[in-house]
Formats: structure tokens, sequence, C-alpha cells
């Protein structure tokens, strides 16, 4: 880990732990997410996702552990690690004042691409986003849905191997969320693009995606989605089992139809009505239960 | 090195984007020195008698004489704003984007510090055209020649602020703070009233005065609006800047908020 360019892996993450103080925020993770495949990090509120995010972008040091974006060690070599990972955080991170293409300008001149570059790139970038006619918007004039393809857009300029969305749906209407997820995993799969898609939202996840989840700061489970479903059980039920959260929250309910329009099994506190409500025009069983897991033996 | 100028320039333009997108940040940075040189000045001027004093080669006017030390309050607000927009943006989150850019963490604070006082010198230079046609009137090429001395005191005093930040918790917290920096700063030094004075005065406040390094940044650009050297106050500034500087880079790191709010 953590010498060369070449690497079967977007992301290596060798028994990484952090700690606040004396609170243990995450306990020995290790886990990999393969190039080319959508891998989704479940987890509750507080299991540590955002620690590991930010130990991922680098805001925070590495206290303990490896991680390592396409071979490349961010302990040892950050900046060849970095220029390989494109980020949507959970907090929208544009500037409102600025219009669509001064931000992404911006995130060029940050990566030191040089002007010519940036121009073809970002020309490029929008039209694939179908952003090329807000490009002179301000970001504040945008919906939510269009902001988090700002994001994207903005992620990918300078040609990532792995792209980072964390809750990257949150605060989304339904159709928005849904149609951000179904983009997202498009580029996987026209553009081969390695995602690590971060959630507490159980319908964001598929059967044949790899899957992760992440409790009180371990992680508790790991493999393809539709195999860590035990039999007679849902999706939901297999999480409530692997987090040890019934009774608790909502994640009691999770076996059953759904407790509450939309609400989650891994939501302690229900984050937003935006996040939690189902399609409108969709079941919400279907909603909560994650239909695509159903299958199981699919994959 | 392409990679590392077009980062700089990036990170400028975008302030100059959200500078030229508030407007009523850039009047109001000038309204509160024009309303020292024009409302507080004119009071002052009669009962203030300013003796010969380097560098001046004869009686000057009050006015004549507050001019540097407002420069230096522009100065030294818009460096303390650029710290407060920093805070803001830790708190907002768009101080990611910055800091998960592959380039050195150090580079990048450098740049902003160089954005912000380059913007602050716009502003410094509007009011002294103000000034100007209000009858202060150093030599023309002072103007030209204060340019490198006011944008060392835009960066020591922006590097002050950030360091300052740093230790910041929340953007409430930001303006108590502030109330302990700035109005000190600036009233204990030597921009309103010459130090001498200030020693018949008090001898205590004369001294509080002589070490303020505000004292330093004000007379160095008061000599280079005279087309003097103030080699003592350069050196001071130069000093303190890179020292600032050293740890406002060294000290900033978002583990360290997370780790504080944590605790």
């Amino acid at each position: 880990m953590g010498g060369g360019g070449y690497a079967m892996n977007a992301l290596e993450v060798a028994d990484v732990a952090f700690a606040y103080g004396e609170r243990k925020a995450l306990d020995g993770v290790n886990f990999t997410a393969a190039k080319g495949r959508f891998t989704a990090l479940l987890g509750p509120n507080g299991a540590g996702k955002s620690t590991l995010i930010a130990l991922l972008t680098r805001l925070y040091d590495l206290q303990q552990g490896q991680i390592s974006i396409a071979g490349f060690s961010l302990r040892d070599a950050p900046r060849k690690a970095l220029v390989r990972l494109g980020v949507v955080f959970q907090q929208s991170t544009l500037d409102l004042d600025l219009t669509v293409e001064q931000n992404l300008r911006y995130h060029a001149a940050l990566h030191g691409m040089p002007r010519q570059v940036a121009s073809e790139r970002i020309e490029l970038e929008l039209q694939r986003q179908q952003l090329s006619e807000r490009r002179r918007s301000k970001v504040r004039e945008l919906n939510g849905g269009h902001r988090r393809r700002v994001e994207i857009a903005r992620a990918l300029l300078h040609r990532p191997d792995l792209l980072l969305l964390d809750e990257a749906s949150a605060g989304l209407d339904p159709a928005s969320r849904q149609a951000l997820n179904q983009h997202v995993r498009m580029l996987c799969q026209e553009r081969g693009m390695s995602v690590l898609w971060t959630t507490h939202l159980l319908d964001e996840v598929r059967a044949d995606d790899d899957l992760l989840v992440l409790n009180r700061g371990r992680l508790v489970a790991q493999g393809r989605a539709a195999t860590l479903v035990a039999e007679g059980e849902d999706l939901a039920a297999s999480f409530a089992r692997l987090t040890g959260n019934d009774g608790q929250s909502s994640v009691s309910d999770a076996g059953d139809a759904p407790p509450q329009r939309g609400a989650t099994p891994f939501a302690v506190e229900p984050a937003s009505t935006d996040t939690i409500m189902p399609e409108p025009r969709g079941d919400a069983a279907q909603h909560t239960s994650a239909p695509p897991v159903s299958g199981r033996n699919r994959s | 090195m392409i990679t590392y100028w077009e980062c700089l320039r990036g990170i400028v333009l975008r302030e100059w984007l959200r500078f030229v997108q508030q407007r009523s940040r850039f009047f109001s940075a000038l309204v509160r020195p024009l309303l020292w040189l024009v409302v507080f000045a004119a009071g002052f001027r009669a009962a203030l008698g300013i003796a010969i004093i380097e560098p001046y080669e004869t009686y000057i006017t009050y006015e004549t004489y507050i001019v540097p030390g407002l420069t230096c309050m522009i100065l030294l607000f818009n460096g303390m704003q650029g710290s407060l927009s920093m805070v803001y943006d830790r708190e907002m989150g768009s101080m990611r984007v910055l800091l998960t850019s592959p380039l050195p963490r150090s580079f990048l604070l450098a740049s902003k510090l160089v954005a912000t006082a380059l913007i602050s010198l716009l502003q410094v230079y509007a009011f002294l055209a103000i000034a100007w046609f209000y009858g202060v009137q150093p030599p023309l090429l002072g103007l030209l020649v204060a340019l490198p001395a006011l944008l060392l005191v835009a960066l020591l005093l922006s590097a002050l602020g950030l360091l300052l930040s740093n230790g910041i918790r929340q953007l409430e917290n930001f303006a108590g703070v502030m109330n302990f920096v700035i109005f000190p700063m600036f009233f204990l030094s030597s921009a309103l009233y010459p130090l001498w004075k200030m020693r018949e005065a008090s001898e205590w406040l004369y001294w509080i005065c002589a070490i303020n390094p505000f004292s330093y940044a004000v007379e160095l650009v008061r000599h280079a609006l005279y087309l003097r050297l103030a080699p003592t106050a350069l050196l001071v500034c130069l000093s303190l800047t890179l020292l600032f500087s050293v740890l406002a880079v060294i000290s900033f790191n978002p583990q360290h908020a997370a780790l504080r709010r944590s605790a």
C-alpha cells in the first residue's frame, strides 16, 4: 500500500482508527473499494462516517492505519492521492454568489489546471451534467438537484479515479434524490468511475452494490449487498441486526412493513423530511425496504 | 510552477469576484476612515498641534498626520474581516474545497493571505484618492513607493487575523475577540497621536504604544508615503509577518477545531 500508481483497488483502508480525545470514532476499520464499482457505505448517525470522510479527504490527519487512493498513500504521497480523488460533501461547498462556471474555474485553479485545459473540461462536464445553459447562473439561483450536479461536475473536473459522495442526497426531494443516485450509477457504468457513496438511507443501495456497514466506529459487514441479507430477512432487518440498533430507533420497525412514510432503519434521528419521504409515485414499502436487494440471489 | 501560479491566480480571482459582488463591503470599508478624516480630525485639528516630526519637513495639519494611520486602519479591519470569512468558510464548509486541493496547505493559506491583502490595497488606494481631493497630498511618487509597504502591512495583519481565527471555535466568538484586538491595536498606536504626545499624557501608555506592532506598521507606511525609509519598522514588520504566517499555517488544522469541539 502506498507506493505505486498501479492498484487493483480505487481505495484501500487498512486498520484505520481515530479518536476525539478519549472517545473512539473509528476503531480498526479495514476495507477496499474496487475499481469501477459502486460501493455503498451505510451507517447510522454517529457511526463514524463523517470522521472517515474527513480522513479520506485529508481534512483530518491519520492517527493510526493507512489509506491509499488508487495505490497512493494519503500519508506518504498525499498530493498524488488527492489528485485522484473527487469529493462531493454532504454540506454544499459551492460559493453561492459565484456563477456555476466561476465555481468550476475556482476548483480547476485549486488543482493547478492550466486555463485552456480548464475551459475544455468545464465545457465537457457542463454538457455531461446537462448544465450548459446554467453556466452563467449564480449558484444561489439553482435548485438543490442542480447544485448537486454542479458539485459532481466540479468533483470530476480533474478526472479523479475515485468519486466520493458523502450523503450527497441529503436535503434533496425524493425525485431529485433518486435522479442523483441514478446519475452517479450511470457515471460508474459508462465511465468506469469508482464510487464510494455514503448514506444512511437503505433505498439508495442495490443488490449488486458492494456494501460496507459501519456501526459505532467499526465495520460490521462488507460484501455484495445481496449476500449480506440473511435468509428470511429483508435488507432493513439485516442491517438492524448487524448494527444492533433494534428498539432504539426506527430500526425496530425495519423488518416490518414500512413503519412510517419513508422512515429509514438507520436514521436514529430523521435528517429532514426531504430525505426520508418516499417517492411521490412509489410504494412506501418498496421505498424503505430496498426492493432491489430483496432479490438477493441475483448476484 | 504553472500549477502553483494557476492556483494563486484562482484564489485571488475568487476573492476579487466576491469583493465585486459585495459592493457594500467596499463602501463600508471607506466610510469608517473617511468619518475619522472628515469629522474626527476636523475637531482635533484645533486642539492638537503637531510639531515637526519625521518624516515631515514642516508643520502639518492633523488630517495629514492621521492619513497613514487610517490607511492602516483599513488594512487592519480588512485583515480581521478576512479571518472572519475564514471562520465563516470553515463553519459553512466551503473551506473544505480549498483544503482538499492536492497543493500544499501552507501554499493555499499563503495564497489566501495574498488575495486578502491585494483586495485590501484597492480600498486603501480608493481612500488615498479621496484624501487627496480632500487636501491631504503626499508626494505622488510616495503613493507608488508606499505600495510595497502597504502590501507588507496588509500581509502582516491578514496573517495575524488568520492566526487569531485558528483559535476561535465559533463564528459567534469572533466579535468579542476582535474587540480585544482591533480597538486596542488601533488606539494604542501612533495612528492617531504622535508617540511623544502620548508620552506627555502617560509614560506607561507611551510604552504600550511604542511596542505595539501596529505602530511600526503605521510608521512604515507614513515614512514610505513621504519617500523615507523606516528601517526598524520595516524589520519589525517583516519579522512579524513571517512569524505570524508560520504560526498561522502551523496552527491551522480543521482537526484541531473538531477535537476542541469534542472536548
